[in-house]
């Protein structure tokens, strides 16, 4: 199992998951039989019950909870929701077996006898119900017997086995590794690295150009990729290739307020997943691009050009007022420069150039210049 | 219109004894359109002498003269019978109707007796009909009989001021002349007096050149009934359903007079029994004199003339009300005579100038003992008979004044149950995919004036302005811009005045007076206010029942789930969170009696509300739709409130 420094103030034992559970079901009819109304206290995963620990320079939890009560009538549902998924969690861990998060919700997905009410009407509704019952009984997804959908690739000069098969992720051709769910050493041991740096791009079609470029083989590095926002599988594997291979990240990504926040996922821990920000944050990850000044750094021209929207704006101040954001001069300028520009470019926007420009120019000049790093 | 009817209503006698065949003067200034189309049909044909368009007047006053002569006015609303409501033939129906029942009522209780009414209406012929309305009440001696089924403007009424359902004299002679000239059948009266073992029957025709009454049949025979008055007209008709039907108008005649015992048979369907809800007659309001203010120069002129007073401070005393012997010397003094003047002495001017004195005086409000108010309690019982609801209440306002008439505004409510749209037709709408909900149901307001349904153009009428005037979304009831609120709501509204200011002679809108309106209006905003708690409270226990509903629903899937990830004992736990679902959802459980107050609740914050009765229509107990006009003791109110609080 997988040790972690508890970053919160933990009175629940971490013990086996399903003894958790069982007392978490059986505090409820205790309640119950003493006229109470049953509650759960579930640990608040929201900004307001966030800190930044600049000593640490990662997100962690705070200590807000919310009561989560069956005759509140507001979360009479949820709570209901909440125990049938904990059960589900419970059947997976005694048939030893595990399930994604969406196998979890068509188990917990019924009729309500007599009524034409389903349990869940969406995935959306168990997922965020997972990552409570995560907090609430302070264990981990993979000790729930839960994964997520893979999401995300790496590929570059590094041998490891995962679940005892050996794998050479430089040679596998145009697909890569898919990262799984659980990267957990357990499941993946990394064997000979002769990567000297990982380079997390946005989107597996940037990935794609980097790899039939053969940027690896030429600069000696791993090139991961998130689908987006990186799912916990490649935050993890990347936090191990940093911490236990001593790997730097470099992240490059589109030049908008979305992709200012996966960096911020990467490096500081999200809000959403605070209480996990130790195990997945990498302080030490540098932000490469694409950022507001290449327009004029690489004379680029209108073409590359995405109006700003609304949204765009609203979300580039919430981001600048993020205490991990705030105060720090290069990020202001560089969020600045975008809503003065009011545009915004995309990682690929860069092939107007010619194809080879983003592998062949951009990023080698990026990599050589620290000024342009942002950290 | 109504001075010319004062003015022939005087003496009728005399004004038909004038009739003579020709060359006599028009004496009657109120018939304008006629003596218009008469000279006018001559002027016609002078003009077709005289090529241009110009009118030549060559008729000379001896000319005109031959053309003109009185018109009786039985001849007159013979022609002009939509002025009386025999404008159409479904309209004669209902107006025959509602004149006899008017008098068998006003006759009963002026004789302190408590109506028992009997209307049929028999078709006879496809625009033929046959109505009959026999009441208890005292009879008619027999010399008086023709006079008041065969003439026009013969009654008691219209001399004194007194609240009373007829004013004029008009109404049952004018249904007779109607039938008369629609089928030439007379109008058929039986009467009994108490204590007589014998009954008169009469058959009489109206003479409309004379105004006078021709009897057709005259006999004595023995009925099976008590005292009381029958009559029976032909006439050509036509009987409809709806909203201005005479079935309406019996039913709202019940609402209004719950002291009444009423049978009806209509044409098409099975008799109705509208039961009498109060065993008690109303309070008899006594006849007033008119109040100052309310008086215009011109009838106090004709005052002056028949007053027997002989001098002014005398006339002002005895003649009017609220006007004290002080009062009197110093109108006299503002007037530039002295209570000592002979009336006989007094000219134009003078009269004038005490009109205006008089006016300027203040003077205190009319009596009010001529009112008699349905009242609140009998109102309830009148509607907790008639209308399926779910919720009652009603308010009678202290008397106020208009133009110096006393008068006094009642209102009730009703809302919910079957004033709703139907279960199935609900059902069956929704199920066809247009779900209609519960506020498409608009309100439907009934005027009553002295007792009398008003069926009418209610557009017109003050009392529909005021429903309007009221912001209904304060009692969370909805109501789009200019229209009725939408809810299953009746709003009752009772003018009681011993002078209805309508709108027409046909007695149908009641005219816009200020006081009038905000007398409405405050009594509609109290039940208003009323009704708006009672939603509150019903809203909330839903909302409770909605809410216990969710957590019985959930608490199965909590049970099973928790039996999975531990060892539990399952009934247990289930009948654990059963008993705390209903702890959290007490507010489901309250329920009230009829005045809206909580029964067996330890919340102290509800308020009982006066004159009001709230019936649980979803228990079992609650009666039938069948059993709408049942007789049964138990649905009255007073007795249930009474047995309660003993």
């Amino acid at each position: 199992m997988v040790s972690r420094k508890m970053n919160r103030d933990s009175k629940k034992s971490r013990g086996p998951v399903d003894a958790k559970l069982e007392g978490l079901a059986g505090r409820m009819v205790q309640l119950a039989a003493k006229g109470k109304d049953p509650a759960i206290d579930i640990p608040l995963r929201t900004l307001s019950n966030v800190n930044y620990n600049a000593k640490s320079r990662v997100i962690e939890m705070g200590s807000g909870v919310q009561n989560r009560s069956f005759f509140n009538f507001g979360q009479a549902k949820r709570f209901m929701q909440t125990m049938l998924v904990a059960s589900k969690c419970k059947d997976l861990i005694d048939a030893k077996k595990s399930a994604s998060i969406r196998q979890i919700y068509y188990m917990a997905k019924h009729t309500i006898k007599g009524t034409s009410e389903k349990t869940f009407n969406d995935q959306s509704e168990s997922d965020p119900i997972l990552e409570d019952l995560e907090v609430a009984t302070n264990s981990l997804r993979e000790e729930l017997h839960v994964f997520a959908d893979s999401k995300g690739a790496l590929v570059g000069e590094l041998q490891f086995a995962d679940s005892g098969d050996f794998i050479d992720a430089a040679k596998l051709g145009s697909g890569g590794y898919a990262i799984p769910s659980i990267v957990e050493p357990n499941v993946i041991r990394f064997k000979k690295c002769k990567a000297r740096f990982v380079l997390h791009v946005e989107k597996g079609t940037v990935w794609r150009r980097f790899v039939e470029d053969k940027f690896w083989q030429q600069h000696h590095c791993l090139i991961t990729h998130g689908g987006g926002q990186p799912p916990r599988g490649v935050r993890r594997l990347l936090h191990r290739l940093h911490h236990e291979l001593k790997l730097p990240v470099f992240v490059l990504l589109d030049n908008d307020p979305w992709g200012y926040y996966i960096h911020s996922v990467i490096k500081q821990g999200s809000i959403n997943l605070a209480y996990e920000s130790q195990r997945m944050a990498i302080p030490d990850a540098k932000f490469i691009g694409v950022s507001s000044f290449d327009y004029e750094r690489f004379k680029l021209t209108d073409d590359v050009k995405l109006s700003l929207d609304e949204s765009d704006v609203k979300r580039a101040k919430q981001i600048l007022e993020y205490p991990w954001f705030a105060g720090k001069k290069p990020w202001e300028k560089e969020i600045k420069k975008m809503m003065s520009n009011g545009f915004k470019m995309e990682v690929e926007a860069m092939i107007s150039k010619s194809l080879a420009f983003l592998t062949q120019d951009y990023l080698p000049h990026k990599l050589k210049n620290k000024s342009e790093w942002l950290d | 219109m109504k001075l010319s009817f004062e003015g022939v209503a005087k003496s009728p006698e005399r004004r038909a004894a004038v009739v003579r065949p020709n060359r006599q003067r028009l004496k009657e200034p109120a018939i304008p359109s006629e003596t218009q189309a008469a000279s006018q049909s001559q002027a016609e044909s002078v003009s077709a002498e005289v090529a241009s368009g110009k009118r030549a007047p060559r008729a000379t006053a001896e000319s005109m003269a031959r053309e003109q002569r009185e018109i009786s006015v039985s001849e007159f609303f013979a022609k002009n019978r939509h002025l009386l409501g025999f404008d159409n033939k479904r309209k004669a129906l209902l107006t025959a109707v509602k004149e006899a029942v008017d008098n068998s009522l006003d006759a009963c209780e002026e004789a302190h007796i408590l109506p028992d009414l009997r209307i049929v209406i028999r078709q006879l012929d496809e625009d033929r009909f046959k109505i009959t309305v026999r009441d208890n009440g005292p009879g008619i001696i027999k010399q008086q009989i023709p006079n008041i089924f065969g003439k026009l403007l013969y009654g008691s009424k219209f001399h004194r001021l007194r609240m009373s359902r007829g004013q004029q004299g008009i109404g049952i002679s004018a249904a007779g002349m109607y039938g008369l000239l629609t089928t030439g059948r007379p109008i058929q009266i039986t009467s009994r007096l108490p204590r007589k073992d014998e009954a008169h029957y009469y058959e009489i025709q109206i003479d409309t050149k004379k105004n006078k009454p021709e009897i057709v049949k005259d006999e004595t025979v023995t009925v099976d009934w008590d005292h009381g008055t029958e009559v029976t007209i032909e006439l050509v008709a036509s009987y409809l359903k709806g909203r201005q039907s005479v079935d309406e108008y019996v039913f709202q005649t019940a609402l209004a007079n719950p002291h009444a015992s009423i049978a009806y048979k209509s044409p098409v369907d099975p008799e109705v029994q509208f039961p009498r809800s109060v065993n008690q007659l109303p309070h008899i309001p006594a006849a007033i004199k008119p109040h100052p203010h309310g008086v215009e120069l011109g009838t106090m002129i004709k005052m002056l003339d028949d007053t027997k007073s002989k001098h002014i401070g005398g006339f002002l005393q005895h003649e009017f009300s609220r006007v004290s012997p002080k009062v009197a010397a110093a109108v006299c003094k503002e007037g530039g005579v002295t209570n000592r003047t002979y009336v006989n002495a007094l000219e134009g001017i003078a009269i004038e100038k005490i009109y205006k004195s008089l006016q300027k005086t203040k003077l205190m409000a009319p009596p009010t003992h001529c009112l008699a108010p349905i009242g609140a309690e009998q109102l309830l019982a009148g509607l907790t008979h008639g209308v399926k609801a779910e919720f009652f209440t009603a308010t009678t306002r202290p008397p106020s004044v208009y133009r110096g008439n006393p008068f006094l505004i009642e209102v009730g409510l009703a809302y919910g149950g079957e004033l709703g749209p139907d279960r199935h037709e609900l059902e069956a709408e929704s199920a066809n995919g247009n779900g209609k909900s519960q506020e498409s149901v608009q309100a439907r307001l009934i005027r009553f004036a002295n007792r009398v349904p008003l069926l009418y153009q209610q557009s017109a009428c003050c009392m529909y302005k005021s429903v309007l005037d009221i912001s209904w979304n304060n009692y969370g009831i909805s109501q789009s811009r200019g229209a009725l609120p939408s809810a299953p709501l009746l709003v009752l509204i009772h003018m009681a005045s011993v002078w209805v200011p309508f709108t027409s002679e046909s007695k149908e809108a009641i005219a816009d007076y200020d006081e009038i309106r905000k007398e409405t209006r405050l009594a509609i905003q109290e039940c208003g206010r009323r009704l708006s708690l009672l939603l509150k409270r019903k809203k909330r226990t839903q909302a409770y029942s909605q809410r216990r509903d969710v957590f019985t629903r959930y608490i199965d899937e909590v049970v099973s789930a928790t039996r999975s990830i531990t060892r539990i004992n399952k009934d247990e736990f289930r009948s654990d969170l059963l008993k705390l679902a209903k702890k959290f959802t007490r507010a489901a459980d309250l329920t009230y009696d009829e005045h809206g107050q909580v029964i067996d609740a330890d919340e102290n914050g509800e308020s009982k509300l006066e004159h009001t009765i709230v019936v649980d229509r979803n228990s079992s107990s609650a009666p039938e739709p069948a059993a709408l006009f049942d007789v049964s003791n138990d649905r009255r109110p007073s007795r249930r409130a009474a047995r309660r609080s003993a």
